[in-house]
């Protein structure tokens, strides 16, 4: 996946949530350039030297060249160390720069370029980058220069999404479910129909890529797979059908509410041991009859 | 500090991590029980801890944290704490000539848009100093609320550059733990909140969301928190990066229980 995604050049668009994370897939990314050979360079915005440099083994590290825009990127701390050129000018500065062998250049991210600067000029310098031509002035022409642009989806709208991948060769945008991660990836080919292509991943400690069947398609629609699966009919306690003995016994079977002509006789006969009897019911001297007031004879 | 918070972000206050950014959200709840847990938490830990609290008078958060058995009072005696009253000092921005900027200069001056010189007292607060007597273990800001300076005309993106320095002086350069409440509106209008809850939720390492229910007020569940791990990447525990419990803040402590298994219900 990571050469597929590479085998274009151009600008790599990585479009990513605050769930599934893509900067671990940049740094895949980044260690397979490197591996190949190529000098990369690194626009750190967004996290320290040391922890971007973390993970990586010594031979990627050595041909890795981070520009630390993340320590001090508004002169705030007055350590003189920051780029008086803004970090547009540290990208011009990569693209001018002398080495002519293949190059790669990565953005951590695009999304703090475009919150402090305006999105034309961080455009025209993108498009500067992946296209090195653009420089006429410029004596030594580069082979082939890959940016890979991180950007945080959700902090910007969907005009500049829509801008900046009208200027990628390839979009990856990154999601997830069931905890698995998923990149679905975008093709521009010159003169082609896109081609789209989803991936299920996961990335190694040590930024290589594992790639995975993903899961289940059914699994996708239902969140839980179990359900389906299960006879609800098995272990029933009560029978769900009866045979034809069944049918005839329950049938000729009469009901306590069911009033027929027989027990209509029954009922009208008087029982033979049965006598009419009365009641009768003599008043007490001390009875209270008052309805009133039953409790009067306690005298609260 | 809660106990059974503390169990279910694997954490006790010998044992403290550094160099994390937590962020804090609440959504049609109050997270401000968060809040008070770390405030403690870190005093605790013997920790220096710089709050920077918009929010509620010192009063306030020291009442809550006597209840959960620190001294306020004690620990700002003793140099451990460093509290910025932002109800307070801001009435000294307009009536109190000051020689130096105050951290809360941007009420004044509108056209600076920046929160510099908040920054610089944050950093002046957690800056080690050889003579003090007592050591502290690690440096700690906390920020009660964020969503505030929104409120007060300032720009996400300045909020956003502020909350960068800090992460950039006391997370790696001082090794020490950044830990900011913000409200999520949950309104789709109100972008620039959208911008600054994601962006932080982008730069931090831990997100803690307290939410209130969706089906509404209860008595004995006050809502349900999320807690997402983002970095560093455990590829190993990719399934339990994300974990949700529902919760009921009791006097002096917080109970967690799984989804659907409050006591009161079972």
């Amino acid at each position: 996946m990571l050469d597929s995604l590479l085998a274009l050049g151009g600008l790599v668009l990585l479009r990513d949530s605050v769930e599934w994370e893509g900067r671990g897939l940049l740094k895949a990314l980044i260690k397979k350039s490197a591996l190949r050979g190529e000098q990369v360079h690194v626009l750190g915005c967004e996290v320290s030297e040391e922890e971007f440099r973390e993970g990586f083994d010594s031979c990627v590290n050595s041909r890795l060249i981070y520009y630390d825009l993340f320590r001090d990127p508004l002169s705030w701390s007055k350590t003189g160390e920051a780029f008086p050129e803004g970090p547009l000018g540290v990208l011009r500065a990569i693209c001018r720069r002398a080495d002519p062998g293949p190059a790669t250049i990565a953005l951590d991210s695009l999304s703090w370029l475009l919150l402090h600067l305006p999105c034309t000029a961080v455009c025209q310098t993108l498009h500067a980058l992946s296209h090195q031509n653009s420089y006429p002035g410029d004596s030594s022409p580069v082979k082939q220069v890959h940016v890979l642009g991180l950007l945080h989806e959700e902090l910007h709208g969907p005009g500049l999404v829509g801008v900046l991948s009208s200027l990628t060769q390839t979009e990856v945008i990154l999601g997830g479910l069931m905890g698995q991660a998923s990149a679905h990836v975008l093709f521009r080919k010159p003169q082609q129909r896109p081609t789209y292509q989803t991936s299920w991943f996961s990335i190694l400690p040590d930024f290589s890529l594992d790639l995975q069947e993903g899961p289940p398609l059914e699994s996708q629609h239902h969140p839980d797979p179990h359900t389906s699966l299960v006879d609800p009919t098995t272990h029933l306690t009560f029978n769900l059908h009866l045979s034809k003995e069944e049918r005839e016994a329950k049938d000729s079977l009469i009901l306590p509410f069911q009033f027929s002509s027989e027990k209509q006789q029954v009922l009208l006969r008087p029982a033979p041991g049965q006598a009419t009897s009365h009641i009768f019911y003599e008043p007490d001297a001390y009875d209270d009859l008052d309805q009133e007031d039953p409790d009067d004879d306690l005298d609260i | 500090m809660f106990p059974e918070l503390n169990n279910l972000l694997n954490t006790t206050p010998p044992g403290v991590e550094q160099g994390k950014l937590t962020l804090l959200c609440d959504a049609k709840t109050d997270g401000s029980f968060l809040v008070h847990h770390f405030l403690s938490f870190y005093l605790k830990a013997n920790c220096k801890v710089c709050f920077v609290a918009l929010v509620q008078s010192f009063s306030h958060y020291n009442i809550v944290g006597q209840k959960l058995g620190v001294s306020l009072t004690m620990a700002r005696e003793r140099g451990q704490l460093v509290f910025l009253e932002g109800l307070k000092s801001s009435v000294d921005v307009f009536f109190q000539a000051q020689e130096e900027p105050h951290p809360l200069q941007f009420l004044r001056e509108a056209s600076a848009g920046n929160l510099e010189p908040l920054y610089q007292f944050v950093r002046e607060a957690l800056k080690p100093v050889d003579n003090e007597e007592a050591t502290w273990k690690c440096p700690v800001l906390l920020v009660d609320d964020l969503s505030v300076l929104l409120s007060l005309g300032l720009g996400a993106v300045a909020v956003l550059d502020f909350i960068h320095y800090c992460r950039a002086t006391v997370c790696q350069e001082l090794k020490g733990n950044v830990v900011a409440l913000v409200h999520d509106s949950g309104d789709a209008e109100d972008e620039e909140n959208d911008i600054l809850l994601n962006g932080l939720s982008h730069q931090s390492h831990l997100i803690l969301r307290a939410e209130g229910l969706a089906t509404g007020f209860c008595k004995d569940v006050h809502g349900q928190l999320r807690i997402l791990w983002r970095r560093p990447l455990k590829p190993t525990a990719q399934r339990d990066r994300s974990l949700t419990y529902q919760y009921k803040i009791q006097d002096k402590s917080v109970s967690f229980f799984a989804k659907g298994m409050s006591p009161a219900v079972l």
